[in-house]
């Protein structure tokens, strides 16, 4: 039964290889505007082995864990303090609210200003991607908990930080995940735009070059890079979340 | 075990209530819904806001926090925590006095035992019948060895046979205890067979205290109205028979 379950997925991945690769061998169009999988796959070969790879994908990933890793500490620490403190949610609602709607892009010209074009830029736009989804996700988890069940935990003897790492946190742990894995996807996806446009080095950087040389080979070899990470990063947490909640959802 | 009394207890559902519950009591509060019975619970808990003074052995423990008023209480919807397995939810408070492991494992082995949950002990809630749910949640509140016991309408969901075996279980580790303990319930059912005394209370006022003797026999005003037959007799049948005989009076 498993193995037919894992068939199903592999199977249209198989086929769609197939198919790519017997159209670029039919060569409608020339092959540096429409490679085969298997160059693809050689020059994946030469970027990993050459280091290439290694180095622009380092790069990155430092970019993209430095902000994620701050951006959702920030989101769960504040979300934490608006969800229990019906008085910190009044206040700091209204700013978010308004921070919110803008696109962690948008902030790019302004941080180019402030901060200058360095590693902090994508740091700083993938922190302010990573925070939101995060905040209002642990908002939601915490304000989800039943009251009866933190009116129990109390009546058990239970002081109020007891409740919150006892009770209301790990309740609250599927809509933090949900958050943290939506911020994972979109931290990529921030830190190939910084790069693109300022960043001199990552799998963005090299994107951009290969554009210039017109090797399409890379850039796919780039975009495969690209989805594999957001694939680990959300089927890390999805492991995280499965053995955090495992038994009671 | 402490005399819990209750002086002028004012706030949204309740009107100047004046409540003594004897040390080792069981005193049954009866009423219609919406009359307040949770309510009075919740303010002996200090889990809702209100005016007035709820003493303990004399002592105003209006100031009193919920975790160290020494509360045992069994919530209507039971309020077991869902992240939990039987064990430690049982054990719950007991690993919040910080106990050692192989201490804490022996009270909830005792516990379980006593309760006759053993068998389901590693199970989440959510895999529970309803039976078993009361049963753990029963055997969670004893866990904290509790000063004074409080029951929201705990047969509520069971049937009848699982109604009286429990009914029974509990007024008998509750004799043994000696646990001053204030039993709500809106069934006459329930409340003949469980309390010492009486209180009727309907929009948020006692109406009558009454002793094990007239509220069961009733006299002669209360069979002319059926209370003594009625199969099914809820306290809303009563509390209408009461405003039908003080007409008549």
């Amino acid at each position: 039964m498993k193995l037919r379950s894992v068939m199903v997925g592999i199977v249209p991945v198989i086929a769609l290889i197939i198919m790519w690769e017997s159209i670029a061998r039919l060569n409608l169009l020339p092959g540096y505007i429409f490679p085969s999988f298997s160059a693809v796959m050689e020059e994946f070969y030469h970027l990993a082995v050459s280091g290439v790879l290694f180095e622009n994908l380092l790069s990155s990933l430092f970019r993209v864990l430095a902000g994620f890793l701050f951006g959702s500490v920030a989101g769960i620490v504040v979300g934490i303090e608006m969800g229990c403190k019906e008085i910190v949610n009044r206040a700091l609602h209204p700013i978010f609210s308004l921070l919110y709607p803008i696109p962690a892009l948008g902030w790019a010209p302004l941080l180019m200003i402030w901060v200058g074009i360095n590693d902090m830029l994508p740091i700083i736009l993938i922190f302010l991607c990573s925070f939101f989804p995060v905040l209002y996700n642990t908002i939601t988890g915490i304000k989800g908990v039943d009251g009866n069940v933190i009116k129990a935990a109390k009546t058990l003897g239970a002081s109020d930080g007891e409740v919150l790492t006892t009770v209301i946190l790990p309740l609250a742990v599927p809509n933090i995940f949900t958050g943290l894995r939506l911020e994972a996807g979109m931290a990529w996806r921030v830190v190939v735009a910084a790069e693109m446009v300022a960043i001199p080095m990552g799998i963005g950087a090299l994107m951009m070059k290969s554009e210039s040389l017109l090797r399409v080979d890379v850039i796919i070899v780039c975009l495969m890079v690209l989805s594999l990470m957001c694939f680990s990063f959300d089927r890390f947490f999805q492991y995280i979340e499965k053995r955090l909640t495992d038994g009671w959802r | 075990m402490p005399d819990i009394e209750l002086k002028k207890i004012k706030n949204y559902a309740l009107r100047d209530l004046n409540v003594k519950v004897p040390n080792g009591e069981l005193l049954v509060i009866l009423g219609p819904n919406g009359s307040g019975k949770t309510t009075l619970l919740n303010v002996i808990a200090g889990l809702t806001d209100y005016e007035g003074t709820v003493l303990f052995d004399g002592s105003p423990v209006d100031g009193v926090p919920t975790n160290e008023r020494r509360i045992g209480y069994l919530f209507q919807n039971l309020a077991l925590f869902p992240h939990l397995d039987v064990a430690s939810n049982v054990g719950y408070s007991i690993r919040l006095k910080r106990k050692k492991t192989g201490k804490i494992a022996r009270e909830v082995d005792e516990l379980l035992e006593l309760m006759k949950i053993e068998h389901i002990r590693h199970t989440y809630p959510k895999n529970l019948s309803g039976g078993e749910k009361q049963r753990v949640a029963l055997a969670r509140v004893f866990a904290s060895s509790p000063e004074v016991l409080l029951l929201d309408e705990p047969f509520n969901s069971l049937d009848i046979g699982m109604c009286r075996c429990l009914r029974e279980e509990i007024r008998q580790i509750q004799r043994e205890l000696g646990v001053t303990t204030i039993f709500v319930t809106h069934d006459l059912t329930d409340a003949k067979e469980m309390g010492d005394r009486f209180v009727i209370l309907n929009s948020g006022k006692v109406r009558e205290v009454s002793s094990k003797e007239t509220l069961s026999n009733g006299g002669d005003e209360n069979r002319s109205h059926g209370f003594q037959d009625c199969p099914h007799c809820t306290v809303e049948c009563y509390c209408k028979m009461k405003d039908t005989s003080g007409k008549d009076d």
